[in-house]
């Protein structure tokens, strides 16, 4: 099979391209750590108001982990409890967060939280919030009639 | 002109009549699903809210089912019918038996579906998101829709099997080939959709079980759901490789590299569900990450399907005396809507799969994924890209199977409705990529979240989304009268069925491409690599099993 000389070109450049490009995606993921939302734990989904750390929604202090502060979000057709929480500005915090019932969004618009809440499994990411605002939490995945009502609100204060 | 005489092959009028019957569902589908697309942009605008009652995510579940299902559905299996006919001497009375055998099956599925959908019993998009439970009437209507598409795509490999056999050792004809090769990828990814729906959301949704594997589903639905757009895709590049080189008047670059390409395509459009996952907390990262890997190695047949389609236009314009870098592009025949239509689609790739590389992008992803960013992407590849290659095939195609001609008034109606579809989604697909990245969310009817500063920011795209949804649908209302004028009014006459023949003649394909215990080897051997251990993690793993929800709202 023939191949054209300038074709072998485009080719190579862009199978290079593409080993870089893929380098670059993986050495984030796996050497600084930022891989997308990968919790793999599960929880009863008829028990989550019983279960650790989902009896207490909110923002917790915590000692002697990673980060300052659990940031604990339990999901319901077409609420988040809490709906607004507080944030000092420069917290490391770790979001967790579940569903009680269908698969929701957890989305804060204008940061990199973004993940799916699905039924029976616990969702975590761990992120700093630098910047003081308003940060809207809204539902970005199609959960029923009240989906687009869906939504909570993170304030971050100095 | 050794194509002359080729040029005047005509399909079966038998077989003809079965692609046209594919084409009636097709675009009657395309209307109906166009006015709902105009009315959710018009909902979302806030300006305007739906009368009688209809609700907004049921519209969203017509729109999506009838475009991303029907319509590219029928028009697929209709088109490429018709190529496998045009290219092998035509199908034989028991490849037609089951050609329609198939069509039938694929109706009555859909008319059942939407009976469901209508009824408010089954407002749960097309990408079904268990635990919400439709009616059982819907799942078994999807399920008749995918074994009649099985059925159908068997005619075409029945025809391919047939020539096969009266020309041993012989390359076959590259449009047969690659008709093939599409349905092969399209019954190999269809099992995911049919597990799920026959193993799960069936038995669930008729109370013989009572709750469902969430995740397992899910997984399911995007080991189909991937390789779903590169059935889209893949007609669009027979188009692009096979056909455009003939209507152009030049030749195929290399007939090899596109059998090549395709082969390609078929073993790396499958084993990549997971990027469609990766913020979902089920799955390992690890192998999220390697499905990321497999996915972009469709990035290499696309480079090979760039490189070659600019060269046979560049060949072509330097052979019509085009000189300096650029000069070949001026003399391509801009004036022809079978070329121009399907170029805007093909222009249109570019920016659409440089979004793709960063859907598919571990964390780029996470900026995007289920923002209305995502949207907008494929209304670049899906909804441009394909869809007006689309029209531009049935702008020659339709005359040709009902015996008319493409008029000169129709020619120009053609061209304008491309210009007319290229503003439009520049507005809308602009909007949703600028709206995506502020965080606005997809499936979302309007909503102001609370007086949210951020979501007041998203309302002026929305309100451009609005208009160029308004602009598109006047893009329907052309090409729903350039199909009818071509179906049953224009004037009767031959319109050529253009298949272009490779420039390098001496050189036969190698027969290695067509041996397919090969690459269906080479196919599962990567899909079980990709899939068996994560699978079995997420079974093993599996929390209690959801029951059902019904939480839109009802009649």
């Amino acid at each position: 099979m023939h191949m054209h000389k300038f074709e072998k070109i485009w080719l190579t450049f862009g199978i290079s391209a593409l080993v870089v490009f893929l380098t670059v995606v993986g050495v984030s993921a796996f050497y600084l750590g930022n891989k997308p939302p990968s919790c793999l734990t599960t929880i009863n989904v008829d028990k989550v108001d019983q279960t650790k750390p989902f009896d207490k929604p909110g923002l917790h202090k915590v000692e002697g982990k990673d980060w300052d502060y659990e940031l604990v979000y339990v999901a319901a057709a077409f609420s988040y409890n809490p709906l607004k929480v507080e944030v000092p500005v420069g917290a490391k915090v770790k979001v967790i967060a579940t569903t009680k019932d269908v698969v929701h969004g957890f989305e804060v618009a204008g940061t990199n939280i973004n993940m799916m809440l699905e039924p029976g499994y616990v969702s975590e990411y761990t992120t700093t919030f630098d910047k003081t605002g308003e940060y809207l939490i809204v539902c970005n995945e199609y959960c029923g009639a009240g989906h687009h009502l869906m939504s909570s609100m993170i304030e971050v204060v100095k | 002109m050794a194509n002359s005489t080729t040029a005047k092959v005509k399909v079966d009028p038998r077989d003809a009549k079965l692609s046209m019957a594919h084409f009636f569902v097709a675009f009657s589908a395309l209307a109906l699903g166009g006015l709902m697309g105009l009315l959710q942009t018009l909902v979302r605008s806030g300006k305007w809210e739906l009368p009688w009652g209809i609700d907004y995510y049921q519209i969203l579940t017509v729109h999506g089912v009838l475009m991303g299902l029907v319509l590219t559905t029928f028009f697929i299996m209709g088109f490429q019918y018709a190529a496998v006919s045009r290219t092998t001497g035509g199908h034989s009375n028991a490849a037609r038996r089951t050609g329609w055998i198939g069509f039938w099956i694929m109706l009555v599925g859909t008319l059942m579906a939407a009976t469901m959908v209508l009824l408010k019993e089954a407002s749960v998009l097309y990408t079904f998101y268990a635990p919400l439970k439709a009616h059982w009437i819907f799942y078994l209507g999807l399920t008749f829709v995918i074994v009649g598409s099985w059925i159908d795509g068997a005619a075409q490999i029945m025809t391919y099997a047939k020539w096969r056999k009266n020309n041993p050792g012989q390359p076959s004809p590259l449009l047969s080939f690659m008709a093939v090769i599409n349905t092969v990828m399209w019954i190999i990814a269809t099992l995911g959709v049919a597990a799920t729906v026959l193993f799960q959301l069936l038995p669930w949704s008729l109370g013989l079980v009572d709750t469902v594997d969430v995740l397992v589903s899910r997984t399911l639905f995007w080991y189909f759901g991937h390789p779903l757009v590169y059935f889209w895709l893949l007609p669009a590049y027979m188009c692009w490789y096979a056909i455009i080189p003939k209507i152009i008047g030049g030749k195929i670059f290399s007939d090899s590299l596109a059998r090549l390409s395709f082969i390609l395509f078929l073993l790396f459009s499958i084993p990549v569900g997971f990027h469609h996952q990766l913020t979902e907390p089920g799955i390992d990262p690890a192998w999220k990450f390697l499905q990321v890997i497999l996915t972009f190695m469709v990035i290499i047949p696309s480079l090979m399907t760039a490189f070659s389609l600019f060269a046979t236009f560049e060949r072509y314009g330097r052979s019509k005396g085009a000189t300096g870098l650029f000069g070949w592009f001026k003399v391509l025949p801009w004036g022809d809507a079978r070329f121009t239509v399907p170029f805007i689609g093909m222009a249109s790739f570019i920016p659409a799969g440089a979004g793709g590389i960063i859907n598919a992008s571990n964390q780029m992803d996470q900026v995007v994924h289920n923002t209305i960013w995502v949207t907008g992407h494929f209304h670049l590849t899906a909804a441009t890209s394909v869809v007006l290659t689309f029209f531009g095939i049935s702008y020659w195609l339709v005359p040709h199977l009902t015996g008319r001609k493409l008029t000169k008034a129709m020619n120009k109606l053609g061209i304008i409705q491309a210009w007319v579809w290229f503003i439009g989604m520049a507005f809308m697909s602009g909007a949703m990529h600028f709206q995506g990245l502020l965080g606005g969310p997809r499936r979302s009817a309007f909503s102001t979240y609370g007086g949210s500063k951020q979501a007041a920011e998203w309302i002026p795209y929305q309100i451009a989304q609005a208009v160029g949804g308004t602009i598109l649908f006047i893009g329907i209302i052309l090409v729903i009268i350039i199909f009818i004028n071509l179906a049953f009014f224009a004037p009767k006459g031959e319109e050529e069925f253009p298949v272009a023949v490779a420039e390098n003649l001496e050189e036969k394909a190698p027969m290695v491409f067509e041996n397919w215990k090969l690459w269906l080897g080479i196919a599962a051997a990567l899909i079980l690599f990709a899939y068996t251990i994560p699978f079995i993690d997420i079974i093993q793993n599996a929390p209690p099993g959801s029951k059902g929800f019904q939480t839109w709202s009802k009649w």
